[in-house]
């Protein structure tokens, strides 16, 4: 079996497929042209180019390549979890790239050095792609996590003094929002790890197989991953959970409210 | 009795300012509650009797200024033990998922309350005094009326025996008849024992009279007395 190789033609039959979209669109009055026009635009620009850059970074396989190139994902990972959710407070950002940034490369690191065990660690070939799913994963995490926690705070309030006027701590005081803004960030890694094989055949696996590799070789390359990501977006949950409560809640088990605004 | 000269709370130049804009909410206020005190404090809404209240029970820090309690600061570390003996009690009471029991029970797993227990004795003996049967303990708290919310609340408080209430409108959104059983509660409380004292903070004259022996009253942040020259 050999690897089939896609021209520019075969790219060009496939994008003419989004003309399907075009036609529903039109048809149904959806208003969505422009947005499906540059939504076709921006995958191929963007799949052009980060091919290209991994083919080059590729070719140069040094640390100090590999190394800035996986501090610039992990920084626009950190501010993308951090642009979502309608509330937001003073320090966000920094919560959410330090938890991004703190659980995905802890677990990157155990994933290529512990298990994987590539030589050198910055093999670009491994390192990145692993990274960058681990990445994805955590940075949903995060930003549910952090979504969730300002929400039960906002709209919480007055459970929330109530503990804290009964003598409640302020850990006592937000428990209970804490405890939700983490399920809340944990759930779709779980929901993912209990349907992957059966309703969906993750990307990465289903690479491995198109490029030759063997289904069982491809299935554990896609059990470790799972973990791994299940452990980077639980691990950045917490962090970014419990930031935002050291930001929201003094040390003298005040609620500070007023830090939390409105986006 | 040899405390009665040192006031339970004690506020030194309480000023507060709106953290986002600076507007000023509350201006230089001294303040003593002694043991054995019922204060009322009547104030158009947004006058700054509730800031003052909030900052009593330290929901809210001052922008400047302290709040003593038996002559000394308060360190973070006292400040849950605080709240627990001087309690604030909002408009709307705030209540948990499950039984009115459920709701009574639930200080007793905060770290505060650890070496209290449950008294179901004490509790009946509290929703009888606000005319309410023991099967009330079993309802449902989702299903209760605004009035039975805030008895709820109340007895919630009233259960450990506090030495100090700060009650921010309790009454504000209740008929008259749950409004009278909140007063009698306060009211059996308070004359349970000497040095217990309190201050209603309240919009309704009326109200303020019946049960408040020395009168404040609020304009734009500042306090002073009622029927004072």
């Amino acid at each position: 079996m050999n690897y089939q190789n896609l021209s520019a033609t075969d790219l060009a039959i496939a994008a003419s497929l989004i003309l399907i979209n075009g036609a529903l669109s039109l048809l149904l009055r959806l208003g969505l042209g422009r947005k499906l026009i540059w939504a076709a635009i921006r995958t191929v620009v963007q799949l052009l180019a980060i091919g290209y850059l991994l083919g080059w970074v590729f070719a140069f396989a040094y640390w100090y390549v590999v190394l800035p190139l996986m501090c610039l994902m992990t920084l626009i990972a950190g501010l993308s979890a951090a642009g979502r959710g309608k509330r937001t407070y003073k320090g966000q950002r920094v919560d959410s790239i330090v938890s991004v940034w703190g659980s995905s490369w802890l677990v990157t690191a155990l994933g290529l050095f512990a298990i994987i065990r590539i030589h050198p660690w910055y093999e670009p070939q491994y390192a990145i792609p692993i990274l960058g799913m681990i990445l994805g994963n955590t940075l949903t995490g995060v930003s549910l996590g952090i979504e969730r926690m300002t929400q039960e705070l906002a709209t919480g309030r007055n459970t929330i003094e109530m503990v804290l006027a009964l003598g409640g701590s302020r850990w006592e005081a937000a428990q209970g929002a804490i405890r939700q803004a983490v399920r809340a960030g944990m759930i779709p890694t779980l929901n993912q790890m209990t349907v992957v094989g059966i309703v969906s055949l993750p990307g990465m696996m289903t690479g491995q197989v198109l490029a030759g590799e063997s289904p069982q070789d491809a299935v554990r390359y896609q059990i470790v991953i799972m973990f791994l990501i299940a452990a980077s977006s639980a691990l950045g949950t917490v962090g970014a959970v419990l930031l935002t409560y050291r930001r929201l809640f003094g040390v003298d088990h005040r609620f500070l409210r007023y830090r939390l605004e409105q986006r | 009795m040899a405390d009665c000269q040192f006031p339970l709370i004690e506020a030194k130049a309480l000023v507060r300012l709106d953290e986002r804009h600076q507007a000023v909410l509350l201006r230089s206020t001294d303040f003593h509650l002694y043991p054995g005190d019922r204060v009322a404090i009547t104030g158009a809404s947004g006058s700054g009797k509730s800031v003052l209240l909030r900052a009593l029970a330290l929901l809210d820090a001052p922008t400047s200024g302290q709040v003593l309690w038996h002559n000394q600061a308060l360190t973070h570390a006292r400040i849950a033990t605080y709240r627990s003996r001087v309690c604030y009690l909002s408009q709307r009471p705030a209540l948990l998922d499950g039984t009115v029991e459920d709701n009574l029970r639930f200080p007793y797993s905060l770290t505060t309350w650890r070496h209290l227990a449950f008294d179901r004795q004490r509790v009946c003996a509290l929703l009888a005094h606000a005319g309410k049967a023991p099967g009330f303990l079993s309802k449902n708290a989702g299903d209760l009326s605004g009035g039975e919310a805030q008895v709820l609340s109340l007895i919630r408080t009233l259960q450990s025996d506090p030495d100090v209430l700060l009650l921010d409108e309790p009454t504000a959104a209740l008929d008259p008849a749950s409004s009278g059983e909140v007063e009698a509660l306060v009211r059996g409380w308070f004359d349970s024992a000497s040095a217990h004292a309190y201050v209603w903070v309240s919009h309704d004259h009326a109200q303020a009279q019946r049960m408040g022996a020395r009168r404040l009253h609020m304009d734009a942040g500042v306090l002073s007395g009622v029927g004072q020259a």
